[in-house]
């Protein structure tokens, strides 16, 4: 139980390492927010049976954490709980394709077993980049960059809230858990008779505390229109980021560089 | 709003659980007054906060802010002139940073980006906490979180000041702090809270409630001394109003 307690602390982390002063932080929202649209889509596009060619998207993450000056030990937490549904998906296709894609002289590998460790690779990029994304702008300035590309408000309320609410039912749930656990004698975890009152008690109180946040938000003026301030203009910097990175984005996309570099270096291709 | 009268008229409000929370109140404030709403636990008090600021909307009666009745079409107006401190300061603060809580009001009423870094910087140097502005509100102590909870209500430049139990959750020196602090403003002040040693600081006038009536409406020093009315209402006269603990000395008067 004081793990969960103790996670509870652990979910604001995101926000907190967004408030940093990096030359990564410093860089628009907006510009961050399409460098890893334009990521996602690359990462995504490539063909099933691709690995190598996915290997050289593993920097783009790398160079931001580091710039960024982000602990990578809590992104790889954060990654793990969804590593379950990656693995979920890609589970099947070795069973399923059994057609040789690598021969070696001592093994075989199915093209189901590379399809798998595609998907995987492909799961551990797309969601370590948004990671980052959010651990160095932070949800408010996400908001703002989305506003900017014209999303519906309605949207972006439905977002920034959802993140909010998050937090305030992890907190009810964190002391709803303590007083039951300091009432069970010792029990590990909650009786299964005792979860529909649990439950039913957290809604409530979840709803109770989510009205009370929402009022006080009516009595600042909030009308529906989320406003996260003013953002700075985009600078010179910010649009060299976007085209750097963009273009790495597309030679890695229509050039194998690891194949080109495996060939140059063993001199097969000539 | 240039006098900000509040007036209240019969005010009579029942949850949708059938608890009658309000049943007739009628009181009149005056612009710079401070009064005291107290009461035992569901004497209504919350409830009557909430009709000032339009979260709740009376079933009966009405209520008007400086001759603007409080109805749903002039609830900006309402809520610009009204700042509500709510009881629980971590419903007041939900952004990722101070500065940006209490930034939330004024870009909400859609004012330019300086005016509200000016508003913002100085509700904070109001209540002593600018040095926190980058801070994520979770992180801050009891008082900081309430002072931080009354800076985003500052920002608004709001005319009366409404609180709901201020000083509940605070250490000694952070409840002293607050009590400095809400002498030196000049708005119109509507206190509800148990802390009644507080009230006879900062309030002129009390209100007391019982059962969703209003039993006495007048100077708090004569109130509050009245042990007889305080015991039939659930409440007892402020601490430092009774006799000495170690000694049984009676306090003078």
């Amino acid at each position: 139980m004081s793990n969960m307690i103790a996670s509870l602390y652990n979910i604001r982390l995101l926000d907190e390492l967004a408030e940093k002063r990096t030359i990564i932080h410093n860089i628009h929202p907006l510009v961050k927010v399409f460098t890893t649209c334009v990521y996602l889509i690359v990462t995504v596009s490539f063909d099933k049976y691709e690995l190598s060619g996915l290997l050289p998207l593993v920097f783009y993450p790398v160079i931001v954490i580091a710039l960024a000056d982000i602990p990578i030990v809590p992104l790889l937490k954060r990654m793990l709980v969804v590593a379950p549904f990656i693995i979920g998906i890609g589970l099947f296709n070795p069973l399923f394709d059994h057609s040789p894609m690598v021969v070696l002289p001592w093994m075989q590998i199915s093209g189901g077993w590379i399809s798998f460790f595609s998907i995987l690779m492909k799961g551990v990029l797309t969601i370590l980049a948004a990671l980052v994304l959010i651990a160095t702008t932070g949800m408010t300035r996400i908001a703002a960059a989305l506003g900017m590309m014209r999303v519906p408000g309605v949207f972006i309320l439905q977002l920034l809230l959802t993140y909010r609410y998050i937090s305030v039912l992890i907190e009810e749930v964190g002391r709803t858990v303590r007083a039951y656990s300091l009432r069970s004698r010792g029990e590990k975890g909650i009786r299964f008779s005792d979860w529909g009152s649990l439950t039913g008690q957290l809604l409530i109180r979840t709803l109770e505390r989510a009205q009370r946040i929402y009022h006080s938000m009516c009595c600042r003026g909030f009308a529906g229109d989320y406003n996260a301030g003013s953002e700075k203009r985009i600078q010179i910097g910010d649009i060299l980021y976007f085209a750097g990175w963009g273009l790495y984005f597309v030679v890695v996309r229509y050039f194998n560089i690891p194949a080109a570099l495996g060939s140059l270096i063993t001199g097969v291709g000539r | 709003m240039s006098h900000h009268i509040i007036q209240a008229g019969n005010l009579k409000y029942t949850y949708p659980d059938g608890r009658q929370a309000l049943n007739g109140v009628t009181f009149q404030i005056v612009h710079g007054e401070s009064v005291g709403i107290v009461g035992a636990n569901g004497a209504g008090k919350s409830t009557l906060l909430m009709h000032l600021v339009g979260v709740l909307f009376p079933d009966e009666g009405e209520i008007s802010v400086g001759e603007v009745p409080v109805i749903k079409k002039t609830l900006p107006v309402i809520r610009q002139s009204v700042g509500m401190v709510f009881q629980d300061p971590d419903d007041q603060l939900f952004m990722t940073t101070v500065y940006d809580d209490v930034a939330f009001g004024p870009r909400n009423y859609k004012l330019p980006g300086e005016e509200v870094e000016k508003r913002v910087k100085n509700a904070l140097e109001t209540v002593g906490i600018l040095h926190l502005m980058d801070r994520p509100p979770y992180k801050l102590s009891g008082g900081e979180k309430r002072a931080a909870a009354i800076a985003t209500v500052l920002a608004m430049k709001p005319d009366i000041l409404v609180m709901d139990e201020p000083s509940s959750a605070l250490d000694p020196k952070s409840r002293r702090r607050l009590i400095t602090l809400l002498q030196r403003f000049a708005h119109t002040k509507i206190i509800a809270t148990h802390d009644l040693d507080m009230v006879l600081e900062l309030c002129e006038r009390t209100i007391i409630l019982n059962d969703g009536k209003i039993v006495t409406d007048g100077p708090t020093l004569e109130i509050l001394t009245n042990e007889e009315l305080m015991e039939k209402c659930g409440l007892e006269m402020p601490l430092g109003l009774q006799g000495c603990p170690v000694c049984g000395a009676k306090k003078a008067t």
